[in-house]
């Protein structure tokens, strides 16, 4: 040990952070790749899939022989679903690991937290949920749906004779910024198409909320006043009781369809869905979509899960998140061999128009401009082996509009 | 009770010749060598501290203060409180209120308000709001608030002579009510994603190292006060009367002391400090939201105490930093057996160490002799 | 195109009004209109099919409403039985197709295709037939269904589905063009328990654009506004049952999560924050009992729920056991380390399962009788929280015995009183501490089978009941029983009664002000034990 590096040591000891020092030494022949999902504290139920996922596409970019001749390294680290933890590690990540790009987060907060971070120093977040919208940041990529790559399409579908011609709407959500701006647009949404204030209840429920009688039975009696729809924006855990709730008071999809942004396979893993059957989900892809690039996602998930000792392997599925992350991952591995180099910048200059074929079926692009991807909208059914049918896709993909014109304010914004 | 009494309170060699030594030493560190190297000396130098470090290392400090506060009410009165992650956010939450208020017209609406206060249709700042545009009210809050909830709350509970774990409880009640008063969005804060996005301190930006570097220096500076502070108070005769409440609360009553005074004040000085703790952090991690109010965060205070040691002066620090060191060390290299090591910690730390890391010492210490 | 739809529809009550079904074939093109991509199509071809009103057509109404009518890839319409059969020929298809998927239906088709099933079957023989179908038709707003009913009510017999079919009829009829139909129908509705029916009646009693009534006739609208007061009456009565109902729901879960710990933490005084972790420990225990039946016993599946009850009381009972002698017990009258000795317990528990069993959450269905629930007044009570008030009045009876009847509960009892004193006669004290945190932790694990049957099964399950568990407790006044059991029932009938003026999140936060209020007044509860036991 020469004397620079014991200075910095007891410098690093008396600061009561040696702990840091030795990752700083960075592995010159790889590329190093962030991971930065929570796999513990609430929301590991949904974003351990995808850190699973990240690692599968990783694996399977390196099987096929890497990057620029250099293999990926992937750097998983726990944030525990604490935000503050989020920063610091995102920090982490960039100026210690020197990781070349990150994949991660799932909440809004999650996101906001980490976002001054990556324009501070300059890198690169791939972001794979859908979410309100209202963003753009030059150093993430959304590879999620913006609300009228999801939530309008499937109200439309309601309204329609289709979808049960709904005329009254329960906006049901989590009190948090998601289902506030995302219900925000839709009122006004609904306006626009001439539905009364008086036809449009709107509610929220506090995080890790799991009393449902009272609400099920206000949305039983809002909807004696005509053929009601639920749009659902209820997060993760609280859907379970939610939907049982529904299941034993008798509310069935052809009296009250609920729709939700935010129940996708892998929530219903946790769901008996017998009595959920015909209840509505909008996702930009479903596993159930029949074609064979998803078979081969599907079937790379589940090899992958039994090789990794997943728990729970049989019951594995893949959803519209980890549809994104796999996507994301891809685009910007094609992204980089464009440019040749995985520096931010170059990165993404030649992000921009980057297409891939995605296990949806559809050929994905993503925008010249906005930073978010063309997407399909895909509107399913749940079945009663908690898969979905879908009963309604857009033809191709739509463009996303992260700034939605039914915000006021956001006129200026629509050429992004 | 009766394993506090076996205490008695040491003053430990922290403050011998020595202790002062090493006190000098410690802020010529904090206020000279750390930011120098960090601002002055170039990112290619081995020499250079990276901002990470600063900022972890920085949030540590204000985790530090915290504990010392926690020991002050715990350690030497004997109250546990489960609710000093409370007044940490609000501290936070009243600097935060003033930093939202510096972003100005840089957020994504380009509005005077906040965004998220734009999202909610609202025209203008609601009351909660009001001055905190000026940082000399904003610090005032910082103090104000947690120190007049502390002070409203304490005289009624101590009034009303609640103890021990009817205490804790009706604490942590306190905190998770204001958590989910702070998750709504219409009460004013934001709701779930709090404030975040930062721009700037008094017009300065704040990511820019001169900015981190004074913070650092400040919460540094912070952490010394509070520690001289309780240092000082420890050893007057009103910190004699606190450990007295803790080791026979009754004896001294019928002494002729009226502890519910004595509590109320060492009770709110605490908050105070955790206030200001909670300043410093909120613009260091650059996001304050109602999780740091959550029942968990004010339990592990009280863990990082047990860890380093109740009722000594270097306890309270060694917990918070070797617990906190630990937590970004095993959340970066195992990250799936982080809480097995925590929650083993809690255990074998309360069984096996009953006077922490400290007491661990000065008992090796003592067999050597 | 919606007239063709229309007039098909008519057709086919026609023919059902009729009760002509003549055994034919089903018709060829109709069937094959099944396949169209086109949503209204596929509509058209169910009321073509209905239209046919056979046992053939029933069937496939039934088949396609269970999704089990398939297409081939060339568009084929396949039915599934022993053999691979064209559905309309129902010959066997030779070859087999190597690919075929289900022709979809989605809500809308659904509920066309449940009042058609309906209307089909409201003659059938079998009364329960005939009653599921009067139910089904009891949400009908199509006029054009009245000459069924009458159909249907001149041979029925049942008073039961009279009831319904009159109701039905009455509804329909309020659109009627003869007013005194229509005075008829809204006299008679006056009787009725549906809010939907009163927003119906009060519509007629609304003016239009012009000025108009909607209803122009006077005695109508007198007979009507009649009708929609005597409904709001009975509403309101409903509502306020249904709310009590809630609330003594929410009460029967705060007790049982709440009874485990007024042992562990009322009568020896150990704050066990991993109590939480006790009730998730119980939840997947019952999780692993109904994988062991679907794999072992899948013929008595439904009664896994049951035998899961002495399976998760014995695992949780035990775990509690292990930490009583590891951990705890090394820790009594010692409460503040207690409760961080058992926050990292909790945090090691949380872990572990998430190891095991992983982040997700579990799927844990309700048996069949657990599902549903009893329809009262037109409110419904679910099953499976009627089975839980019971089950939670269940243990605490069983609770009760336990400390006054048997040995080791008079043990427990003097160990609360007196310690010191307990062990100075010979009792076991140290035994009895094990035993009484095994027995807290084993009716912690009950409540977990509860809440499997209502909420999430996932690793952090227990976070989210242990403060109001120990609000409870705290409310409840320590070591009294009787406190707990007040403190749970009138937490959640309050809370269920205040909910809906001021929404969930006030409403919790106004219990936890309350609780932090009642504390500072009755520092030792509301129900504290009086006098010396009180020390």
């Amino acid at each position: 040990m020469n004397r620079k590096q014991f200075l910095k040591s007891m410098l690093g000891l008396t600061l009561g952070a040696s702990t840091m020092i030795g990752a700083t030494v960075k592995a010159a022949d790889t590329i190093k790749v962030g991971v930065l999902h929570s796999l513990s504290g609430t929301m590991a139920i949904s974003e351990t899939a995808l850190k699973n996922t990240a690692l599968m596409a990783i694996e399977e970019i390196n099987a096929k022989g890497g990057l620029l001749g250099k293999q990926l390294e992937p750097v998983v680290v726990d944030p525990a679903s604490n935000w503050p933890l989020f920063a610091e590690k995102a920090r982490q990540l960039i100026t210690q690991d020197k990781v070349d790009v990150v994949f991660g987060c799932w909440t809004s907060v999650s996101r906001k937290s980490v976002l001054p971070v990556f324009e501070e120093l300059n890198s690169l977040l791939f972001y794979p949920v859908q979410y309100e919208g209202e963003e753009l940041s030059q150093n993430v990529f959304y590879t999620g749906a913006a609300p009228n790559q999801q939530a309008i399409p499937a109200v439309e579908y309601l309204m329609s004779d289709e979808g049960g011609a709904a005329k009254r709407w329960y906006l049901l959500g989590t009190d948090y910024v998601y289902p506030r701006t995302t219900n925000k647009i839709l009122r006004a949404f609904l306006k626009n198409k001439g539905v009364k204030d008086s036809d449009i209840e709107e509610v929220y429920t506090p995080f890790g909320h799991s009393d449902y009688q009272t609400i099920v039975a206000n949305i039983k009696k809002f909807s004696a006043g005509g053929k009601t729809a639920v749009v659902s924006t209820i997060n993760g855990d609280s859907n379970v009781p939610f939907y049982k709730e529904l299941g034993n008071a008798g509310l069935k999809a052809t009296d009250v369809p609920v729709v939700a942004f935010s129940v996708g396979e892998e929530e219903l893993r946790g769901i008996d869905t017998k009595p959920l059957v015909g209840h509505l989900a909008a996702w930009n892809y479903f596993m159930s979509v029949k074609n064979r690039g998803n078979r081969s996602f599907a079937k790379m998930y589940k090899t992958w899960a039994k090789r990794n000792g997943v728990p729970n392997l049989d019951t594995v599925v893949t959803n519209d998140p980890m549809e994104a992350t796999y996507v994301g991952i891809h685009m910007w591995a094609q992204a980089v061999k464009q440019a040749g180099t995985t520096d931010v910048d170059k990165v993404r200059v030649a992000m921009a128009g980057q297409t891939f074929k995605a296990p949806s079926g559809f050929t994905l692009t993503m925008d010249e401009t906005n930073h978010h991807l063309h997407k399909p909208v895909m509107i399913g059914e749940i079945l009663p082996n908690g898969q979905f049918q879908v009963v309604w896709k857009t033809r191709k993909p739509i463009r996303a509009q992260p700034w939605s014109p039914y915000i006021k304010g956001n006129e200026g914004k629509q050429n992004l | 009770m009766s394993m506090d009494a076996r205490y008695t309170p040491q003053i430990e060699p922290f403050f011998s010749r020595n202790g002062w030594i090493a006190l000098a030493l410690l802020s010529l560190l904090a206020f000279v060598v750390v930011p120098s190297l960090f601002v002055f000396v170039p990112d290619t130098s081995a020499f250079h501290i990276s901002a990470y470090t600063v900022t972890l290392v920085g949030k540590i400090i204000c985790y530090c203060i915290v504990a010392v506060a926690m020991n002050l009410i715990w350690g030497y009165t004997g109250i546990l409180s489960l609710g000093h992650g409370l007044f940490f956010a609000l501290g936070g939450y009243a600097f935060g209120m003033y930093l939202m208020r510096q972003i100005g017209r840089d957020g994504q609406y380009q509005s005077d308000l906040p965004d998220f206060m734009v999202f909610l249709d609202w025209k203008e700042y609601p009351w909660q709001w009001f001055g905190t545009d000026h940082i000399v009210w904003a610090l005032l809050l910082v103090v104000l608030v947690p120190g007049l909830l502390a002070l409203v709350f304490g005289f009624f509970a101590f009034r009303s002579r609640i103890k021990g774990v009817y205490f804790s409880i009706i604490t942590q009640a306190m905190t998770f009510a204001f958590m989910l008063l702070f998750f709504r969005n219409e009460t004013g804060f934001g709701g779930n994603n709090g404030f975040t996005d930062f721009k700037r301190i008094l017009g300065f930006p704040i990511t820019e190292p001169p900015m981190r570097a004074a913070l650092f220096a400040l919460s540094a500076a912070a952490l010394i006060g509070a520690v001289l502070l309780s240092r000082h108070l420890i050893r007057s005769k009103t910190g004699r009367i606190l450990t007295a409440i803790r080791d026979s609360e009754t004896r001294l009553m019928f002494s002729g002391y009226n502890p519910v005074q004595y509590k109320l004040f060492v009770w709110t000085l605490s908050a105070v400090m955790c206030g200001i703790a909670g300043a410093l952090y909120v613009p260091q991690v650059g996001i304050i939201n109602p999780g740091e109010m959550s029942p968990a965060n004010s339990i592990e205070i009280a863990v990082w105490v047990a860890v380093g040691g109740r009722a000594t002066i270097l306890g309270p620090l060694l917990g918070a930093s070797v617990v906190n060191g630990a937590k970004s060390f095993f959340t970066q290299s195992f990250p799936e057996y982080w809480l097995f090591f925590l929650g083993l910690l809690f255990i074998l730390v309360t069984l096996f160490m009953p006077r922490g890391i400290v007491g661990l010492v000065n008992q090796l210490r003592g067999s050597h002799k | 195109m919606l007239q063709g739809i229309k007039r098909a529809i008519g057709c086919a009550l026609f023919a059902i009004g009729l009760g002509v079904s003549p055994a034919q074939a089903l018709d060829a093109d109709a069937v094959s209109g099944l396949a169209s991509e086109d949503f209204a199509t596929r509509m058209a071809a169910i009321d073509a099919i209905a239209a046919s009103s056979d046992a053939a057509a029933l069937e496939l109404l039934q088949l396609l409403q269970n999704g089990e009518v398939y297409l081939t890839e060339d568009g084929q319409v396949i039915l599934e039985f022993d053999e691979i059969v064209d559905a309309v020929t129902l010959e066997p298809l030779d070859p087999e197709p190597d690919f075929y998927d289900s022709v979809i239906v989605n809500n809308r088709m659904r509920s066309k295709l449940s009042t058609a099933i309906a209307a089909l079957s409201l003659l059938s023989d079998d009364r329960e037939v005939r009653y599921d179908s009067a139910r089904a038709l009891e949400d009908a707003e199509d006029p054009q269904l009245l000459p069924v009913l009458a159909k249907a009510l001149s041979t029925e017999s049942d008073p039961e589905i009279r009831a319904l079919l009159v109701h039905t009829r009455a509804v329909l009829q309020l659109k009627s063009d003869d007013p005194d139909a229509r005075l008829q129908a809204a006299e008679a509705l006056g009787e009725s328990n549906q809010r939907r029916v009163r927003e119906l009646l009060a519509a007629m009693l609304q003016t239009d654009a012009s000025g108009a009534f909607v209803e122009p006739v006077e005695e109508v609208r007198e007979a009507a506004e009649k009708s929609v007061k005597s409904i709001d009456r009975r509403l309101l009565l409903i509502d306020h049952a249904a709310r009590l109902f809630s609330g003594l729901s929410l009460g029967s879960i705060l007790l049982l999560v709440a009874l485990g710990l007024a042992i562990t933490y009322g009568l020896l005084g150990v704050i066990n924050l991993a109590h939480g972790e006790m009730l998730m420990i119980g939840a997947y225990a019952t999780y692993v009992t109904q994988t062991i039946f679907r794999q072992h016993f899948p013929e008595a599946i439904d009664w896994y729920v049951v035998a899961a009850i002495p399976v998760a009381f014995v695992v949780a009972a035990a775990v509690g056991m292990v930490l009583e002698r590891t951990v705890i017990r090394w820790l009594y009258g010692r409460p503040l380390e207690t409760l961080l000795a058992t926050w990292g317990i909790s945090l090691f528990l949380i872990q572990l399962v998430r190891q095991i069993f992983g982040a997700q959450n579990v799927e844990v269905s309700n048996p069949s009788w657990m599902s549903g629930g009893v329809e009262f007044m037109n409110i419904v009570l679910p099953y499976n929280r009627i089975y839980i008030i019971g089950f939670s009045f269940f243990v605490l009876a069983l609770m009760w015995l336990m400390l006054s009847r048997t040995r080791l509960g008079l043990f427990i009892r003097s160990v609360t009183q007196n310690r010191a004193m307990a062990a100075c006669v010979g009792v076991p004290t140290s035994r009895v501490d094990l035993m009484a945190f095994g027995l807290g932790s084993g009716i912690a694990g009950l409540a977990g089978v509860a809440l499997s049957q209502i909420g999430n099964v996932g690793p952090e399950l227990g976070q989210s009941y242990i403060i109001d568990s120990f609000m409870v407790v705290v409310l409840g006044g320590v070591g009294q029983l009787a406190g707990t059991v007040y403190a749970a029932l009138g937490l959640g009938v309050f809370s269920k009664f205040i909910e809906p003026h001021i929404g969930a999140v006030l409403t919790k936060i106004l219990v936890l002000a309350l609780i932090i209020a009642v504390i500072q007044k009755k520092p030792q509860g509301l129900f504290a034990l009086k006098g010396r036991a009180a020390a």
